[in-house]
């Protein structure tokens, strides 16, 4: 199963590398482990859920073979929250909101690794722009990515994250690939995101190249290119981060790439 | 390696009179493209297109041979050719699409397809990147200066430009002006200071003119797909190939340039992560292994 995944994904390691990753896979299917996994959501549109049900080809085995879903509105009936290996959290988290706030807290508490799932998880996103002062709760006004609140293992920002790299993750965090998580470590530290990242971080620090990644992966086409660099328009950005997380110059996992393609 | 992971390195024309005309130096980025449209085995290419300014690109998604061909040339300055990817595959709905990458293009592209953190459903429609060699691009501002200022000639009669034999090389429809290349010193792109990587070490086929005679190109093929779309156009006769030169003005001079790209890039990086100033790549003192890998 895992190796159908995987070839779905065209996660395929080199040839040499074949033998243990069969070994992992028969060790997983072996101790029959599948992780339990808790979907917690919070201020969040669930575009993340929703792009997770993209994986079409690979949904239905994932959600019954390989991992169990233990915990989440509308996914299991079930009122307390029980211990997880994974919660998968989405939307940020309201500082005014008591329910949402415990939540996060037990969440915490009784999960092994906490993953933002989504950019409002992991920077605030789209919600950075709250203010309050509307129906119907004019008093929730505070919206921050619960990094702010709780120690977060692994961020997936994206708004919302690709079906691709929820898959990817999920392969790779049943297969103990800490290797292919790192990025997304390192990412649960980067919750302050703006579509002007590009021109601190890259543009002012002498790193740009013109080569338009960040204008590419924008979702929601803030981003164009003006002789060569990032131009962008504020009033289109939603605070994701995804152009400063896929530009090559924010950080590069060369190794990684050199396995893909088999170099 | 200061070349990168390849399987065959060698000399490669093609074999189209009409691409022999108007390419840069062999046509192997047009006859490529050009075949793997013919085939099939891509369904449109993003490439450094015209745009209304003479010799400032605009990045174009080609869907014909004739759009391919619209973008031969090397233009030396910027074309932000991912940035268009994004048309090619939401707009065009295309499935194949081949594109035409610089070295560090190629590495936004392959980050994208090994981390499609926020990109969706386009990192399995990637079915051909041709690296082109580059040793540093340059503002379009800073084009114009050297060409303008320094060669003296006016942007619009430029019918080519060229880099070869330690010059900079300006052809207008009646006369050939050169100037060393050091003169543009001090005018190249900043951020392509920290670049370890001149002949886009990650393509499926990478190509350029150094180390190959006028006229002619050094192809290497890196990855499975790369090899088999290359040695397809070869068997169909669009490109003809021929051994390349070991010596001083082959393969020796093509490592001796990416060897020196590597050693000054390398420089800057320690230099900068001295300061405390932001790097993706390793320090000398970080790496293991190859101390001028692309890592």
């Amino acid at each position: 199963m895992l190796a159908r995944i995987k070839e779905f994904l065209g996660m395929e390691a080199k040839p040499k590398e074949e033998a243990s990753e069969q070994e992992v896979e028969k060790v997983a299917e072996e101790e029959k482990a599948k992780p339990r996994i808790g979907y917690i959501h919070l201020s969040g549109c669930t575009g993340e859920g929703m792009s997770l049900t993209e994986n079409y080809d690979i949904l239905a085995p994932l959600l019954t073979e390989m991992v169990d879903i233990v915990y989440g509105q509308t996914l299991v009936d079930l009122w307390e929250m029980p211990e997880m290996d994974i919660a998968l959290v989405e939307g940020s988290v309201c500082l005014q909101d008591d329910h949402s706030m415990k939540e996060l807290l037990e969440v915490r508490e009784k999960a092994g690794l906490v993953v933002a799932f989504g950019s409002c998880a992991a920077t605030g996103c789209f919600t950075r722009y709250s203010r309050g002062g509307q129906q119907a709760q004019p008093n929730h006004e505070s919206f921050v990515p619960i990094a702010d609140v709780v120690k977060v293992d692994l961020a997936i920002p994206g708004c919302p994250p690709s079906p691709e790299i929820i898959a990817k993750t999920v392969v790779a965090v049943l297969n103990g690939d800490m290797d292919y998580l790192q990025p997304m470590m390192d990412l649960a530290g980067y919750t302050e995101a703006c579509g002007c990242d590009l021109q601190t971080k890259v543009v002012n620090q002498a790193l740009c190249i013109g080569c338009g990644t960040c204008a590419m992966a924008c979702q929601t086409r803030a981003l164009s290119m003006t002789d060569g660099r990032p131009e962008l328009n504020e009033d289109r950005c939603i605070k994701c981060g995804i152009c400063y997380v896929q530009c090559p110059r924010s950080w590069w996992p060369a190794e990684r790439i050199n396995m893909d393609l088999g170099l | 390696m200061v070349l990168g992971t390849y399987k065959q390195i060698t000399l490669a024309r093609s074999t189209d009179k009409q691409i022999q005309k108007i390419s840069q130096d062999g046509g192997i980025a047009s006859a490529l493209l050009c075949f793997a449209l013919d085939e099939k085995i891509i369904d449109g290419a993003v490439v450094a297109g015209p745009s209304e300014k003479m010799w400032k690109p605009m990045p174009t998604v080609a869907l014909t041979s004739d759009d391919i061909l619209a973008a031969a040339g090397t233009k030396y300055t910027l074309s932000p050719n991912l940035w268009m990817l994004k048309e090619a595959v939401r707009q065009y709905g295309l499935e194949k699409v081949g594109i035409v990458t610089i070295p560090c293009q190629t590495m936004g592209l392959r980050k994208m397809q090994s981390y499609p953190i926020g990109v969706r459903f386009m990192a399995d429609k990637i079915a051909l990147d041709i690296g082109i060699f580059c040793t540093e691009n340059f503002s379009f501002e800073s084009l114009k200066t050297f060409i303008q200022a320094k060669a003296g000639v006016d942007f619009d009669l430029v019918e080519k430009m060229d880099i070869g034999k330690g010059k900079f090389w300006v052809h207008t429809a009646d006369d050939v002006i050169s100037f060393p290349i050091k003169e543009t010193h001090g005018y190249e792109q900043n951020g392509c200071k920290v670049c370890l990587d001149l002949v886009s070490e990650l393509s499926d086929v990478s190509t350029g003119s150094i180390g190959a005679p006028d006229d002619w190109s050094a192809v290497m093929t890196r990855t499975d797909s790369g090899e088999t779309i290359f040695s397809k156009a070869v068997d169909a006769g669009l490109i003809e190939t021929k051994p390349m030169d070991e010596g001083k003005f082959g393969l020796e001079m093509l490592t001796k340039l990416a060897t020196s790209k590597k050693e000054k890039a390398m420089k800057v990086i320690d230099d900068r992560k001295a300061m405390g100033l932001p790097v993706p790549f390793k320090a000398s003192n970080e790496k293991e292994g190859d101390p001028l890998a692309n890592v």
